[in-house]
């Protein structure tokens, strides 16, 4: 059985069509990469996953749960970390991770146990007691993370989650989602507009575009394909157009106001 | 390297366990949901104590200030109670609103910044997230009013103190505020912009405060305000307080009709909640 199976997944907002008709198979333990530029659609992909947003169309499965039918069954098998910050500054991170405990509903006896690891994994032992609201950027996403383990998810879900991280935190980043994968065989999907990133550390990576999946392969495969140097170089190729930065004024707003706290 | 060749589909059509995570049940699972929301609310009470002090100052300069002078002019008929005793409900439950209101606020502020998305993407059951709101909303509203009680009780304001009435009070006071908790998360959850919230919010909320019994009788409102008053939660929250702090009345029934808007705006957060995200 497949981490994650979509079908023809259409999702419209009124007159635009955010996603167009995608699919994708995932399997267990595989590290994926949703690859595009701000509004090709990845986001609506992922919360058409995790159960947030409906499908208009189509059909998918995550750690073979129906997400239409069977979304709580889906919620409790999956970790997602947003791209904009979602761990509460208002609390410290020993309550962040315990209010996820809670709230995913980590057996009362375990909880104590499943912290200590996912504070392990993240490495954030030196800093439970400290208010969220005091981190760096890096901190934070390793908090957001250690947050997202303590059900022990089948699949990870990470929407842009080393953007706005300077070069050692992203490292960091990675190199513990690599540790995890290995580990706990956890299925990792991310979400990135870093072409070279996606390159590196991604084992498959579909490239989405105007809200379809316009290739699909390992990196290697995709290079070969389309005799290209470097992903970038195979995303001019099969869109025509360089990446660039769009999004809306509130995209803007949202992520600006969370670059600043990211600080 | 490349993925493992996907399963069949007669394979992943299989039956599948249930998560370990929903055993215990939709009930337990409400229960303790609520529960680690309301502490976390608590939690965050307890790292912000300043808020909590600057934002009992307001009550107190409506009951000394507007209170006062009122109570000079001796123009509102208050039943031959002290005009500063009679308001003393009314603006706790102000107060009190002021506190729900925010709690809206706090909807849009987290979906803005991602922690909505997050906690809807967990199997918390979407009651839950608004009653642990709504809980949270009470705690910081019974807490002022402690404070404010305890500031009425200084200054010699003669509300009639039994323990009854002192906990009956408080009690009803937590279910007003969870009440306006749940009507200004809903409000938020459509309107989703911090701006239009504002207007939006101050649309609803001071009618619903100035079309109650907070400041004045019912009986010196004109016809057609006397007739809001009457559906007007504030009315029932305030005229029980009143019925517990200073005898008379039915808070009781006041108590249970506060009760019927708790459930009604209950659900109608709950619904419009996972909404706010889109």
């Amino acid at each position: 059985m497949s981490a994650v199976a979509a079908a023809g997944l259409v999702v419209r907002f009124g007159a635009l069509t955010a996603v167009d008709g995608v699919s994708l198979e995932i399997a267990r333990g595989e590290v994926f990469g949703l690859l595009g530029p701000n509004g090709a659609g990845k986001t609506t992909t992922l919360r058409v996953l995790t159960t947030l947003l409906a499908p208009d169309a189509g059909a998918a499965t995550v750690a073979g749960y129906d997400v239409r039918s069977d979304g709580l069954a889906v919620r409790a098998s999956i970790g997602y970390v947003p791209q904009a910050l979602s761990a509460d500054g208002a609390l410290t991170a020993a309550e962040n991770l315990d209010f996820y405990a809670r709230v995913t509903g980590v057996p009362r006896g375990e909880r104590a146990q499943r912290i200590a690891a996912a504070v392990e994994a993240m490495e954030l032992g030196p800093m439970l007691d400290r208010l969220a609201s005091t981190f760096s950027g890096g901190m934070l996403r390793r908090l957001e993370i250690a947050t997202a383990l303590l059900n022990r998810p089948e699949v990870l879900f990470l929407d842009e989650p080393t953007v706005g991280l300077d070069p050692t935190a992203r490292a960091l980043v990675w190199e513990r989602l690599h540790a995890l994968r290995a580990e706990a065989g956890t299925t990792v999907v991310v979400t990135t507009h870093l072409m070279e990133e996606a390159e590196r550390h991604c084992d498959r990576l579909a490239i989405m575009h105007g809200g379809r999946i316009v290739a699909l392969g390992t990196p290697g495969e995709l290079l070969a394909e389309h005799g290209a140097g470097s992903i970038e170089d195979v995303f001019r190729a099969v869109t025509g157009h360089a990446i660039s930065d769009e999004g809306r004024y509130r995209d803007v707003r949202a992520q600006r106001r969370v670059a600043r706290r990211l600080g | 390297m490349s993925a493992p060749s996907a399963a069949s589909p007669a394979a992943s059509a299989e039956p599948r366990r249930r998560p370990a995570a929903l055993a215990g049940g939709p009930l337990r699972r409400l229960a303790a949901g609520t529960a680690a929301m309301s502490l976390t609310e608590w939690r965050k009470l307890r790292h912000d104590q300043l808020d909590l002090f600057t934002r009992s100052v307001q009550p107190l300069l409506w009951l000394f200030v507007f209170g006062t002078a009122m109570s000079r002019l001796r123009a509102i008929p208050t039943g031959g109670v002290e005009y500063r005793a009679y308001l003393a409900p009314g603006v706790m439950a102000q107060a009190a609103m002021f506190v729900a209101i925010f709690f809206g606020l706090a909807v849009i502020w987290e979906r803005d910044v991602g922690q909505l998305q997050r906690l809807l993407a967990t199997p918390l059951p979407r009651t839950a997230l608004v009653l642990g709101k709504a809980a949270g909303a009470a705690t910081r509203a019974v807490v002022q009013a402690v404070l404010l009680l305890i500031v009425v009780a200084i200054a010699g304001i003669g509300l009639r103190w039994t323990v009854t009435g002192v906990v009956g009070a408080l009690v009803l006071l937590a279910v007003g505020t969870g009440v306006f908790a749940c009507l200004s998360m809903t409000i938020a959850s459509l309107v989703k912009e911090r701006e239009r919230f504002m207007g939006i919010g101050q649309l609803v909320m001071m009618p619903l405060f100035f079309a109650s019994s907070a400041l004045y009788p019912l009986a010196i409102m004109p016809a057609w305000l006397h007739d809001v008053a009457r559906v007007n939660p504030l009315t029932y929250e305030v005229e029980g307080l009143r019925g517990f702090l200073l005898g008379g009345g039915h808070p009781w029934l006041d108590m249970l009709v506060c009760l019927g808007w708790l459930a009604v705006l209950t659900a109608a957060a709950t619904k419009a909640y996972p909404k706010a995200i889109l």
